[in-house]
């Protein structure tokens, strides 16, 4: 099947806004929280009752400052806000505060993690701003349209990539990688379906080769990580089908329908909106000293790549430090475990098999099991010189789990220490040897997997206890001996 | 003793003394506004007689409980349409407002109430302070007290004739080009602008942001001093309220200008359309000034001549967005209408009036894409170089001093129907407003029976450098003392001079 996207080359850019995980909105001291009964947290201010001005939220600036320094991104010695002007009902002053000629952060970038550890495609950042959110128009059938300003004012900050993605899967990756390194940062919850991530995307077509730059189209309307994906493969599609028949792309603003699954235009004024910025005369310029941006720059904890990273180097498999590293809560588990001694490869695949399953099995967590890593550890340290074999481990790691039994104790009340003495061993083999005579015979035929079997019989009749290799290595010499 | 022919100082040493109640004083000033008000028409919402006796009660339980009634104890206040006092109706001289009450109050009212002031209503004015003459307001025109079929300037005509009238002894207004001075001047009171930042603009309905400020009238340059130390100081509801310490300015207002270098900028005395008297008695007062130990020169303000184009492109430009929130989706006037754009449009067509429509149309179009550039960012350059002029002129002189408004009050009717000579009428005001300077005015003589005002202009936040140089010349002369010939309670005043 041959798509009509084949011979062109998708080129995507995304704007990206992420709510502050502020306690108070960014010009008001109004709460900022989710959920809350409609128009509760609303003052003079945020209403935009005529006399109110804005006085910005430092706590705000603070971590719109931190968001750019986890992009990368050059801060300059001051910023400005500016008004965006336009009218419409859930935007209480008729302008929104945003900043537009002097952003807090430009040039920053975000890398895209590869299969194998290394970034697969780095993506340039234009500009990191801060600026306040509109309220919500709610149609309702019966009493028409109604709006909420609960979210008037919380503040948010808008993270415009360059046209560097090349595809709706980069997309999705990188608005995951955005995400973590947000959450990593302390930034915002970023929890798309609350709407503290929104993400409106630049999607045009060129030949595959060509340097030139085709007709633009905004997206908007994505309302999850997969709408993402699939609107813009959609929109790829859509604009791939009309260039193939020689029809031209209208530069627009579309809007993705999810049931329907398609992008449709939206109403037109969009695109002839002129937002006439001009600088906030309420607000003095906005000075970013050295000093303070030094000061945020060192507090930033260990961000996503670099967690990465540090995991590879400790010995981890790529796939695995991705996994860890996108699982806040794994790997935290499995950062305590390695903590407490464990071998990090061997942490890593009991975090995200043993543990993982465990926690979608019981719904409990770290905070239902503080010291589980510690415990794994221990278990792992048993394992690791032979005092028990694998599958008894798990069923320890269980027990240990389900009863907050000391790993150590559990083995040895249970009898379950493993068998690596072949004085212990010699009759069970023997056992085995003389009830499987045809395993021996493919044995010595040559064939590799019987010695597998009969290792599975010893380890069946001693209940796991067995060691696998001691228990090959009898066996071997057993048969060769005749 | 009439409380109305006491100056706000006076009435507070004696409430606070119990030598006179703030209760008498409220009567006072009521009787005086219902002898008077009808025919000046100073108040759009006069307070409520109870309500003004109820706060003055108040004051007197205070004084009666040994506590500090605070520097303005009983002193009645008229308050500019425009700045918001809790529960009093906010209209802004505009449609688009009726019915708007406000729900908290400005920073500025807070202080004066705190200070033991009694607001006693709101004052007319141009709609949303567009207008030098307030015939611009929604609902009636006010007059001028020293001549009823005469303007008192605008756009806090209401208030600047409330004062004149004796119907307040202090009130509040807003001045973005000129909008305290002009009307000061045309009615022969005090007026003042201060530094930009120096009063906090919280709960002032906003014009132009970068260039609104809070400013006091009185019929004295001590009761401005006096007012502005009670309403001056850093607020943190307004970012652009400046951190910077607030002066004595009474003191500063009886330390004498003697030392002083005034500079005259050639720019602002010999601009087209200033009157031949007006010009004679801003003379004469600077020569007042040099007999009291001043020095006085003629300096250049060269950007000043531009300074005008300049404020029509840059106050529009704000006042396009600070007016856009009055569109009948959350409070005040909305037109019916079928679909939201009808709403909006109808709404905003019906409930402003022709002058706002036209700045907002002035200041949308010079934001505008593609024309940004030649208008709105030119004109800030323009502010810039002007800015420097100043910079320039106060290297060498502590203070500059011109005309406040280049001619008497115009008779009710003459100018609405020419916008352009209604501008013409800030040429003088402007360039500080521009710079965000501090600027007062005070009466300097009369033509033709009408007051005259002298406008000085100090360096950013030398207020009290101001106050010297009126207080001295206050001093010197009894202008001040005259009272409009409006009958009543008061005695005229000195005779009109011809
Ligand atoms: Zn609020």
């Amino acid at each position: 099947m041959t798509s009509p996207a084949q011979g062109w080359e998708v080129v995507i850019g995304l704007e990206v806004h992420v709510e502050l995980a502020t306690r108070s909105k960014m010009f008001c001291a109004c709460p900022a929280t989710f959920g809350d009964l409609p128009n509760t947290n609303v003052c003079p201010v945020c209403l935009g009752l005529p006399g109110s001005l804005p006085v910005p939220n430092r706590r705000a600036i603070e971590l719109a400052l931190r968001a750019a320094l986890a992009l990368g991104c050059r801060i300059p010695p001051a910023a400005r806000f500016d008004r965006k002007n336009y009218h419409y009902p859930d935007l209480p002053k008729g302008y929104q505060i945003s900043q537009y000629e002097e952003p807090l952060g430009i040039q920053g970038h975000l890398d895209l993690p590869g299969e194998d550890g290394e970034p697969r495609r780095r993506v340039r950042i234009r500009r990191v701003h801060l600026e306040e959110d509109t309220g919500k128009s709610v149609h309702d059938p019966e009493f028409g349209t109604l709006v909420d300003l609960n979210r008037a004012g919380v503040p948010l900050i808008e993270i415009v990539s360059e046209p560097d993605l090349r595809s709706a899967d980069e997309a999705r990756a990188y608005l995951e990688e955005l995400r973590d390194t947000m959450l990593y940062a302390g930034v915002s919850d970023v929890k798309m379906e609350e709407g503290s991530l929104r993400c409106d995307a630049n999607v045009s077509l060129r030949p595959a080769g060509s340097q030139a730059w085709g007709t633009l189209v905004e997206v908007k309307n994505m309302n999850s990580f997969r709408s993402v994906k699939l609107a813009l493969e959609y929109e790829a599609e859509r604009q791939a089908r009309l260039l193939s028949e020689g029809l031209p792309v209208r530069r627009e603003t579309r809007h993705w329908d999810e049931r329907e699954g398609v992008t449709r235009p939206g109403r037109g004024k969009e695109e002839a909106e002129d937002y006439r910025y001009f600088p906030e005369p309420d607000l003095p310029p906005l000075a970013l000293p050295a000093a303070w941006v030094e000061e945020i720059r060192t507090s930033l904890p260990e961000l996503p790549a670099a967690r990465r990273r540090r995991y590879q180097s400790l010995g981890v498999r790529p796939y695995d430090a991705r996994i860890l590293v996108a699982e806040r809560h794994l790997g935290e588990f499995f950062e305590r475990a390695v903590q407490a001694g464990a071998e990090p490869q061997a942490a890593a695949n009991w975090t995200l098999v043993e543990w993982q399953a465990y926690v979608k099995e019981t719904g409990k967590g770290l905070a239902e099991r503080p010291d589980a890593p510690e415990k794994l550890a221990k278990l792992l340290a048993l394992l690791a010189r032979g005092a028990i074999s694998g599958p008894v481990a798990k069923d320890v790691f269980r027990e240990m789990l389900e009863t907050g039994g000391d790993p150590e104790a559990i083995v040895a009340a249970s009898g379950r220490q493993q068998i690596a003495d072949e004085k212990e061993l010699l009759a069970v083999a023997r056992e085995v040897l003389s009830a499987n005579e045809k395993a021996v015979a493919d044995y010595r035929k040559g064939k590799r997997n019987a010695l597998a079997f009969l290792v599975g019989q010893v380890m069946r009749t001693t209940r796991g206890r067995a060691n696998p290799e001691a228990a090959a290595r009898l066996l071997e010499r057993l048969i060769e001996e005749g | 003793m009439n409380a109305t022919e006491l100056s706000a100082r006076e009435i507070a040493r004696l409430v606070a003394l119990r030598e006179l109640s703030a209760v008498e004083v409220a009567r006072a000033y009521l009787a005086r506004r219902e002898a008077v008000d009808a025919r000046v028409r100073a108040f759009l919402h006069p307070a409520p007689a109870d309500e003004v006796l109820r706060a003055a009660r108040a004051v007197d339980e205070k004084v009666a409980r040994g506590e500090t009634p605070g520097p303005l104890a009983g002193v009645p206040v008229a308050v500019k349409d425009n700045i918001s006092v809790e529960g009093r109706p906010l209209t802004c001289g505009s449609r688009i407002l009726e019915g708007y009450r406000a729900p908290y109050s400005a920073t500025a009212v807070r202080r004066l109430l705190a200070a033991g002031a009694l607001v006693v209503g709101g004052a007319n004015m141009d709609e949303f302070a567009m207008g030098s003459s307030t015939e611009n307001s929604a609902y009636f025109p006010t007059h001028n007290p020293w001549d009823l079929a005469r303007v008192p300037g605008g756009s806090s005509g209401g208030p600047a004739a409330a004062v004149a009238a004796q119907e307040a002894a202090l009130a509040l207004g807003s001045d973005t080009g000129g909008s305290v001075r002009q009307p000061a001047a045309l009615c022969g009171v005090v007026g003042l602008k201060p530094t930009y930042g120096r009063v906090s603009r919280y709960g002032l309905v906003a014009f132009a942001s970068s260039l609104d400020q809070i400013g006091p009238f009185a019929r004295d340059v001590t009761d401005v001093a006096l007012a502005l130390s009670v309403i001056a100081g850093h607020d943190p509801m307004d970012a652009t309220s400046a951190q910077v310490p607030v002066g004595d300015y009474v003191r500063a207002a009886e330390a004498g200008v003697r030392g002083l270098r005034i500079g005259v900028p050639r720019e602002l005395v010999e601009a087209d359309g200033i009157d031949g008297d007006v010009r004679e008695l801003v003379a004469a007062a600077l020569e007042t000034l040099a007999e009291r130990g001043a020095h006085v020169e003629e300096c250049h303000l060269p950007t000043a001549a531009t300074a005008l184009e300049a404020y029509y492109v840059v106050a529009p430009a704000e006042a396009s967005a600070n007016l856009a929130r009055f569109d009948g989706v959350r409070y005040g006037f909305r037109a019916a209408a079928g679909d939201l754009e009808a709403m909006y449009a109808r709404t905003r067509g019906e409930g402003f009036g022709r002058e706002v429509r036209r700045r907002i149309a002035l200041g949308t179009f010079a934001l505008s894409a593609g024309y940004r550039e030649a208008y709105y960012l030119r004109a800030q350059r323009v502010r810039q170089k002007l800015l420097l002029d100043f910079q320039r002129a106060f290297a060498r002189y502590d203070l500059l001093a011109a005309p406040t408004s280049p001619t008497v009050a115009f008779p009710l009717g003459e100018r609405v129907e020419d916008p352009l000579s209604m501008y013409v009428n800030d040429i003088c005001t402007i360039p500080a407003s521009l710079a965000g300077l501090p600027a007062i005015s005070v009466p300097c003589g009369f033509s033709g029976g009408l007051p005259v005002g002298l406008q000085l202009i100090g360096p950013a936040f030398a207020e009290e450098t101001l106050f010297r140089a009126a207080g001295a010349y206050q001093d010197a002369t009894s202008w001040h003392r005259r009272r409009p010939p409006l009958g009543g309670l008061a005695p005229a005043g000195g005779r009109r001079r011809g």
